[in-house]
Parts: C-alpha cells; sequence; structure tokens
C-alpha cells in the first residue's frame, strides 16, 4: 500500500488513539492538528489539576518523546475550512494542507441554551484547557458558585470548588439526580454524598432563567423559573455537550447533530471519517446511542478506524457496554448488554447505606439471564462482566459466583453473601456462594 | 475545632522549639569523676589504662566551665588528637586511644538547667510533639480531607521553600547523628527518663534517641495516614503493621532483650539491608550469648534464604517494604505528603537498575570479605582489607545514602529514593518478585482513563499509568505494593493481587470492549 498523508483534526483520545493505533499497521505519514492543546492530554483528570492533585503537565499520558518516536506529526492551528474537491484544510492563519485521508475526531463542546445574560463575566462551562485555566485564574475571587446541570461535568465543578471550601448551589432540572442513568436508590444515595457528605447545596427540580450582573459585568446572581434568586460570583454551565462541528458549515459532509457516518466511520464524502463525540452514526448501531461520547468509545473508534484505514476489513463492533465514572468519592461501574439499562429488566438490589455502597445486577424475569450490572462503591472486575454477558449466564450463576466479579481492593468489606441472601430470601431458593476461584476467573488465558 | 487546631500546633510547635533549642541550654565542665567513669577500664593494646594516660593530658580543661558545646567537643577533641598524632606518625599503634569517648563524655559533662530538669522538659518535649501532632491530625482531618489533596499547592509538598528548609534540616540532622553524634547529647539527655523505663543500668546513646525519634515520627505520621484513608481497609492494616513493626520489634523489644542481659537484636532486620549482619565481632558475640544468640542468628540466615523468597513469591515484595520494614513505614508515614515527588522518567528508571543493583553486588561482595576475614582471622583477603571495604560501605551507603539522602531528601525527590535507588534487600527482592512471583497489579479491562493519578502518586516512580491505559498488568521488580495507586484510581482500574502466574504478564494485552483485529503491538515504541 503506498504511503499516504492521514490528517486527524482533533489530538483528544479519539484521534490520538487513531494515530497511535494506524503507525502500528502502517507507514502513513500521519499529522494531528489541535488548535487547543500542543499535546494529548487526559480531559477526565482536568479537575485534578484545579484541585492540585496534579500538575499540568502530569495530564499527557504520552512522554514527550513518544510523538517523535512514533512519527506522529503534530500541529496546532484552527482548521477553519474543509475543500473535499482540492482534499484541501484551511487554516485560521491562511494556510493550508493537502489530505489523502481525513478524519474528523473534533469532540464536543458544550451546550448552551442562550439564556438571558449568559454573555456575563464569570460563566463557563468545564469542556476545555481553555475553561480549566480561566477557572483557575479566577478562583481566588469565587467565594459563592451555581453550578448548572446534573451530568458528571456538574458533579467535578462542584467538587472542584467544594476541595477549595467554595460555596456551592448545585441546580439539577431533574427531580432525582442522574436518573437518566440511576435507578431511585442510587440517586438518593449520591444526593445524600453530596449533600450530607459534602456541603453541596443541592436543588433538585431546578431550572434556570436568566443570569443578573453587576457593574463590572460580571454574574452576580442566578434566576430560576419558579423565580428565586440565588447569589454567586461564578456560574459554572454544565447542562451537556454537543458535537463541535461549526466548521464544517460549507465542506459538503452531511450533519445532523453530530457528523453522519456509517459503521466503518464513512462520511457522506470519500476519505472523509468522523470518530469520537463528533460522529453521529446513522443508523445507529443496536444496542447503542447514536452519539457516543465517552472515553472508552472515543478510542475504540479510533482503534477501528485504524484497522479500516490500513487495509483491515473492519466495522465498528462495540461489544458490552461498560462505562465509569466519579461522583465526589462514589465510584460509579456499569456494564450491560446495551447502553441503557431498560427498566423493565428485574434487578437484585443490595446496599449498605452508611458505607455507600450498593450493587444491581439486572436479569430477565422469565430466562432469568444476566443483563448487566452497575454498582457504586463497589469495584467490578471488566473481563468476568464481559465474558458472563457473552455467555449469557444466568443470574443464578453471576449470584453463586459474585467472588470471582469483585475487585475491590485487599481487605475490603465484603458484601457477596449479603447480595445472595437477599436473593434467596425472594426468590426461597438455597443457593450457596462459591469461592473466589482464580482459575475461573482468568479462564481465558 | 478551628481553636483545638490552634492549641494543638501551638503546643506542638513550643516543643518542637524547646526540644531543638535544649541543644544550645547546658553547659558543660569535664570532671575527674567523668574521666574515672568512663576510662578507669579501658586500656591500650600495651596494656595501659586509659585513665593514667588521658587523666594528665586533660587537666587543663578539667572543672573548666563551657557555655556550649562546640568549645568543650573542640577542645576535648584537640587534646585526643594531640596526644594520638606522633604515635600514629610513629607507628605506634598499640598505645593510640581508639576509642575517645566523646559522646558520653559530652554527655555526662553537661550540667545546668536542662540536665536538672531532664524529667520534666523531655516530658514537655516528647508529650507535646507527640500529642500536639496527633490531636491537630485528628481534628482537622476530615473537615480539612480535600486540603490534603492539594500536594501541588503546598510548599512544603511541591519542593517550595518549606520543602527546601525541612530537607535541609533533615539533611543536618542525619550528618550530625551519623558523624558528630556529641553535639546531640542534650537530646540523648532527654531520652534517658524514656531508657530508664526499659532498664535502670541504662542510658540513652544516640542510637536509642533515633529510635525513639523514628517511633515518633511513625506515631504521629501513622495516625494522619488512618485519619486521610479512614475507610479503606487495606491502607489501615498496612499503616497500623507498619507502626506496630517499628514500635514493637525496632524498639521496645530489643530494649526488653537487652534489659533481660539478652541480645537486642531486631528480629525483622534481614541482612542485606543490615548490612553489618555478618561481622565477625557480631558473630562473636552472638555465639556468646549462647542459645538465644545463636538461635537469633540463625533466624536471621533462615528469614534471609526461605523466608524473604517464599513471602516474596506469594505475596510480592509489599509483604516487607509495605507491611514491615522501618525504612519503608518511616517512607510511608512520614514520607507520605511527598511521595508524588519521585522521578517518573525513564532515566530516573535506568539510573534506579543501574544503583540498586550495584549497591546489591557491593554487599554481597563486602560481605564475603568480612566473612573470610573473620573466618581465616586475617582481615586482608586476596590483598583486600575486608575493614576498609566495610568501612566504605558503612560510610557510603550505610550512613550516606539510607540516612543523609534516604531521608533527608524526602522533601526533594520523594519519600522512597532509598528503597528506590538504594536498598539491597529490597534489590533482591525485586528480582523475585520480577521473575517469580504471583503478585501483580491486575488492571481492569479497559476501563482507563490515563488521568494519571496512579503515577503521580507512585512513590517508587513507577509510571503506572502508562501499563494501565494500554490494559496491561503492572509487574515490576520496584514495585512495593503501598497499593495507594489503585487507592486513588478514580475508575476502579486497578488491584493489587496474589494469584496463579499464569498470565500475571500480558505484554500484549487487549483492551475489552470492541470485537477488533488483533494486532502487532510490537511496532509501537
Amino acid at each position: 500500500m503506498s504511503q499516504r498523508h492521514v490528517v486527524v483534526i482533533g489530538n483528544g483520545i479519539s484521534g490520538t488513539s487513531f494515530a497511535r493505533a494506524l503507525r502500528k499497521r502502517s507507514n502513513h505519514r500521519i499529522t494531528l492538528i489541535s488548535s487547543e492543546s500542543d499535546y494529548f492530554f487526559s480531559r477526565p483528570a482536568m479537575m485534578y489539576v484545579y484541585m492540585g492533585q496534579l500538575r499540568e503537565e502530569q495530564l499527557k499520558p504520552y512522554g514527550d518523546d513518544f510523538w517523535e518516536k512514533n512519527k506522529i506529526e503534530r500541529k496546532r492551528a484552527f482548521v477553519q475550512r474543509i475543500d473535499p474537491s482540492t482534499s484541501l484544510l484551511h487554516f485560521d492563519d491562511g494556510s493550508s494542507m493537502v489530505y489523502d485521508d481525513l478524519v474528523i475526531a473534533s469532540g464536543s463542546e458544550r451546550e448552551s441554551v442562550h439564556w438571558h445574560g449568559e454573555h456575563f463575566g464569570a460563566i463557563h462551562g468545564f469542556v476545555t484547557l481553555d475553561d480549566l485555566q480561566m477557572i483557575t485564574q479566577q478562583s481566588d475571587s469565587i467565594r459563592k458558585a451555581v453550578v448548572i446541570g446534573g451530568g458528571l461535568i456538574g458533579v467535578e465543578l462542584a467538587e472542584m470548588f467544594r476541595s477549595k471550601n467554595i460555596q456551592v448551589t448545585y441546580l439539577v432540572r431533574e427531580f432525582q439526580f442522574w436518573n437518566r442513568v440511576l435507578p431511585d436508590h442510587e440517586s438518593s444515595m449520591i444526593e445524600q454524598h453530596l449533600v450530607a457528605d459534602h456541603g453541596v447545596n443541592l436543588k433538585m427540580g431546578v431550572e434556570v432563567k436568566e443570569f443578573k450582573g453587576d457593574e463590572e459585568g460580571n454574574v452576580r446572581a442566578v434566576i430560576t423559573t419558579s423565580g428565586e434568586e440565588i447569589d454567586c460570583d461564578f456560574a459554572g454551565i454544565c447542562i451537556g455537550v454537543k458535537p463541535r462541528i461549526g466548521f464544517l458549515a460549507e465542506s459538503g459532509i452531511q450533519c445532523n447533530k453530530g457528523i453522519l457516518i456509517d459503521a466503518s466511520f464513512r462520511t457522506s464524502v470519500k476519505n472523509i471519517y468522523a470518530i469520537g463525540d463528533c460522529a453521529e452514526f446513522s443508523p445507529a448501531l443496536p444496542g447503542r446511542l447514536a452519539i457516543e461520547q465517552n472515553w472508552y468509545t472515543g478510542r475504540m473508534h479510533g482503534e477501528t478506524l485504524a484497522e479500516i484505514i490500513s487495509g483491515s476489513p473492519s466495522v465498528y463492533r462495540p461489544s458490552n457496554y461498560f462505562n465509569s465514572s466519579k461522583l465526589f468519592d462514589i465510584e460509579f461501574q456499569v456494564y450491560s448488554r446495551e447502553t441503557v439499562l431498560s427498566d423493565k429488566l428485574k434487578s437484585v438490589f443490595w446496599e449498605n447505606h452508611a458505607q455507600r455502597r450498593c450493587i444491581r445486577i439486572y436479569y430477565d424475569d422469565s430466562t432469568l439471564r444476566f443483563e448487566g450490572v452497575s454498582a457504586l462503591g463497589i469495584r467490578l472486575r471488566h473481563e468476568v462482566c464481559d465474558r458472563w454477558l457473552n455467555e449469557n449466564k444466568s443470574v443464578e450463576d453471576v449470584l453463586t459466583h459474585l467472588c470471582d466479579l469483585n475487585f475491590d481492593q485487599e481487605f475490603a468489606l465484603p458484601f457477596e453473601q449479603e447480595v445472595l441472601d437477599l436473593y434467596n430470601r425472594e426468590s426461597g431458593k438455597n443457593l450457596r456462594l462459591k469461592k473466589r476461584d482464580f482459575k475461573r476467573i482468568f479462564q481465558w488465558r | 475545632m478551628r481553636a483545638i487546631r490552634n492549641i494543638s500546633l501551638t503546643v506542638f510547635f513550643a516543643a518542637l522549639l524547646l526540644f531543638l533549642s535544649s541543644l544550645f541550654l547546658s553547659s558543660y565542665r569535664l570532671s575527674d569523676q567523668v574521666i574515672a567513669e568512663r576510662f578507669s577500664v579501658m586500656y591500650t593494646a600495651s596494656g595501659k589504662s586509659y585513665y593514667e594516660i588521658l587523666r594528665p593530658q586533660l587537666e587543663p580543661m578539667v572543672n573548666v566551665e563551657y557555655h556550649s558545646s562546640f568549645g568543650f567537643i573542640s577542645d576535648y577533641s584537640a587534646i585526643i588528637k594531640k596526644y594520638n598524632e606522633p604515635l600514629i606518625a610513629a607507628g605506634n599503634w598499640d598505645e593510640v586511644i581508639k576509642d575517645d569517648q566523646l559522646v558520653m563524655i559530652t554527655k555526662h559533662s553537661s550540667s545546668g538547667w536542662l540536665a536538672d530538669h531532664a524529667v520534666y522538659v523531655s516530658t514537655f518535649c516528647f508529650l507535646g510533639m507527640l500529642l500536639g501532632g496527633i490531636l491537630y491530625f485528628l481534628v482537622t482531618g476530615p473537615a480539612n480531607e480535600y486540603r490534603r489533596r492539594a500536594v501541588w499547592f503546598s510548599s512544603l509538598s511541591n519542593r517550595g521553600v518549606a520543602g527546601i528548609v525541612l530537607g535541609s534540616g533533615l539533611i543536618l540532622f542525619y550528618i550530625i547523628l551519623y558523624f558528630f553524634p556529641a553535639y546531640l547529647s542534650p537530646w540523648m539527655l532527654l531520652a534517658d527518663p524514656l531508657r530508664h523505663w526499659f532498664t535502670d543500668k541504662g542510658e540513652a546513646d544516640q542510637w536509642f534517641l533515633y529510635g525513639w525519634m523514628y517511633c515518633m515520627a511513625m506515631l504521629v505520621m501513622g495516625i494522619r495516614m488512618l485519619i486521610k484513608w479512614k475507610g479503606n481497609r487495606y491502607q489501615t492494616f498496612r499503616t497500623v503493621s507498619v507502626m506496630f513493626f517499628q514500635l514493637c520489634f525496632a524498639f521496645i523489644i530489643p530494649e526488653i532483650l537487652s534489659a533481660l542481659n539478652q541480645p537486642a537484636v531486631d528480629v525483622k532486620h534481614i541482612w542485606p539491608l543490615h548490612y553489618n549482619y555478618f561481622d565477625g565481632a557480631r558473630i562473636d558475640q552472638m555465639y556468646a550469648f549462647g542459645g538465644i544468640g545463636i538461635t537469633l542468628f540463625w533466624w536471621g540466615i533462615a528469614l534471609f534464604l526461605i523466608g524473604v523468597p517464599l513471602f516474596t513469591y506469594f505475596y510480592g515484595k509489599r509483604w516487607y517494604c509495605s507491611w514491615i520494614c522501618g525504612c519503608g513505614g518511616l517512607a510511608e508515614t512520614a514520607g507520605d505528603p511527598f511521595r508524588h515527588l519521585s522521578d517518573k522518567s525513564q532515566k530516573a528508571w535506568k539510573i534506579e537498575r543501574w544503583m540498586i543493583y550495584s549497591v546489591l553486588v557491593f554487599v554481597s561482595v563486602m560481605t564475603l570479605l568480612v566473612v573470610v576475614a573473620w573466618y581465616s582471622g586475617k582481615d586482608e583477603v586476596m590483598g583486600i582489607s575486608s575493614g576498609f571495604i566495610k568501612m566504605i560501605y558503612g560510610f557510603l551507603i550505610g550512613s550516606i545514602f539510607s540516612g543523609v539522602v534516604g531521608t533527608g531528601f524526602y522533601p526533594l525527590m520523594g519519600n522512597r529514593v532509598w528503597c528506590r535507588f538504594g536498598c539491597p534487600l529490597a534489590a533482591y527482592m525485586g528480582i523475585i518478585q520480577r521473575f517469580k512471583s504471583r503478585f501483580r497489579i491486575t488492571t481492569n479491562g479497559g476501563q482507563c482513563i490515563s488521568c494519571g493519578n496512579c503515577s503521580a502518586s507512585c512513590e517508587m516512580g513507577i509510571d503506572v499509568r502508562w501499563y494501565a491505559q494500554r490494559g496491561q498488568n503492572i509487574v515490576r521488580a520496584s514495585c512495593v505494593g503501598c497499593g495507594i495507586c489503585s487507592s486513588v484510581c478514580p475508575r476502579g482500574v486497578l488491584k493489587l493481587e496474589n494469584a496463579p502466574e499464569a498470565g500475571r504478564i500480558n505484554n500484549d494485552p487487549i483492551l475489552i470492549g470492541r470485537e477488533g483485529v488483533k494486532m502487532n503491538t510490537d511496532l509501537i515504541k
């Protein structure tokens, strides 16, 4: 295969995973373009820089010599326009670049509903390195912050501010925290954790109407739709993210919310592909969302596209869904057959409220087939979850072998017997817990 | 709460200030009685009594009042030197005063307020530092939870002024302790009441003092660790374990053994970390104690030959480094605020491997020479003086590396400088851990988000993220199994575990998440 120039717009997890995987499989010339940063960095870790746990250079997952060693060129520029007819990228400084294959991995930008007063100072999202720097700079003058939006970024922002003893009022539109992802019990555990353990002033079921500013043009208060006025000297808007596709307007690439792609990441234009947060599968893959906006899917998109561009007959076939996050001190993990766990499924639910731990094991009521598992404050073994889902294990199998699933640190308090007891009580059965067995756990090796 | 915090800090610093200034509060007067006490039963090789030799020499000093230890120590040393110099020049080694007893002479010559009130001063200093420190962490603990995360904001823990001051202070302390201990004699006076607890006959020398200070540091900072990781049972258990082993095995039990006229042995102190384990004089001494001495001597050998490989095979070297070892114990408690300062670069890793295995070779050769010398009864082995090599090792590695650099550099290079670059026992266990052990840090499928908290908090300078983000288990000779990487991971990706060897090293990992084509990872550097 002749050497091609593969240009990637965006150096996030999708673009970088792609470049890295392509380098493993080919000698193509690879260029990573970003207007945000000179290097790939871990976006989910930005909060730790603000909190003083990491320094900014520690956000880099690869050493500075990685790029040269692997012959991945980097360019710091903003792509203003793409011209597919001439295969040219036009940059904001007037220069241009020719590509053979173009991969758009431009990621997300913060969603906005254009509230009245959103132009005031000290109103920010928390998506880019720029946002991190702005918030860090203003941090000393913040006494009271309002965080708007019940997504992961909102929780991160609340945690960041609480780490500096800044008062946080957290406004969430939904009446149950994270209830698109979490069932009621889990929601209320998180709510309690935020309020009781970390002093967040959480207000559920509240929508923002507008912002009020002071003479200097900075935000002074947030007004809710019910007319309440909440004083603040900072407002964080975290109501979600949307694909960053503004620069594609004149390119002729078909977009909906995101850049429309097929299962091989091909856009409507030849030799142009899209991966990661900015891409929208059309149609959506079975059991998955049309726009997959997380770290892991971005990585998998990149790796799969690298196979395709290097000539392997490959399409994106995600296996079982998984995700994880951390809400203040509580870790959350989920593994399931499909991205969204249907609320029609039955589940075994165990919780220890004082320890802030719970686990929910989903199964099909009629076949008893294991459909997925989610946990707060408990770590689960990915490899085993994934295999059990593939093997269509029954929930009773899962429950009796629950010790194999436990990935908690050593000496952590066990929970398996209590979960099984719960199921036995409900079903009138008498299942016995099996001891952890490494031969079983690592059997695929 | 705020008031209690301020009170505890005030008490701590008042005690610390008094402790530090106590070094300058005594006056010194050499009396005939002290000289007699020290020297009347010591004889030169030619059979002359030290007392008879030194009494006339020391005459100009006797009953002269010195207001600082500096003048006293320098005059005394000058007199000994003046006496010894011509003898050494003439090669008349038999007459030379080999042991000038400077530390004890200085200590026993001190007088004044401090010496008169040692019990009260020491009670205030030690209790003040202990209780003040512990109370401070108790009351600030939960409320201050987040500020403790801010390691890169604190001048103490980000190599700021406070860190450099603390580091310099520690380095100075170790230099004085190892090479000029007489200046610490006021502190030994303060430690005397404690030593008398164990035995009326005994008194504190610099090593008792050091052992006690070591215990205090580990107690206060260990409690800080326990508060910091409240709810995390791995961190709790292991911290309690190192505190227990330091307090009981390194400090109390040897004192009790010594009070019972038994060999004062720290039974968990293993060669080659215990580098003079096989000193001829030590072997003779252990055998002289009879049954218990011989048993303890062979216990150490069995530990090294059987215990270490066996435990390291089953649990990795963490069974020692993070659960038992005194050096590790100090690093994990007092050194915890500095763990992120360890260098994560490839270059540091390379230097680490060269240094630590060189030390292992050095200590092995040195020990071999010493044992052969002892067996043959001659100092020289194949033309090399075993005593000289031993002295070089003791100076370079035993004092400078493990003490001055190993602890003094906590605020500059992280808390495991010695363990990482110098400890020969860690080197030995590292080889076993890397090639024949059940221990690994398992990476959880494809859950890593490359945040880097693991690498940042690795005290051994392992770039944990490099493995985790490619789904690879972490199997490294240097890992001491402190488990902090796992504890700080925000996505539950890392788990320290002891599991069968099969599949432990997965050099060609597949990140779980999709059905893809297997690729050749060798192409990526």
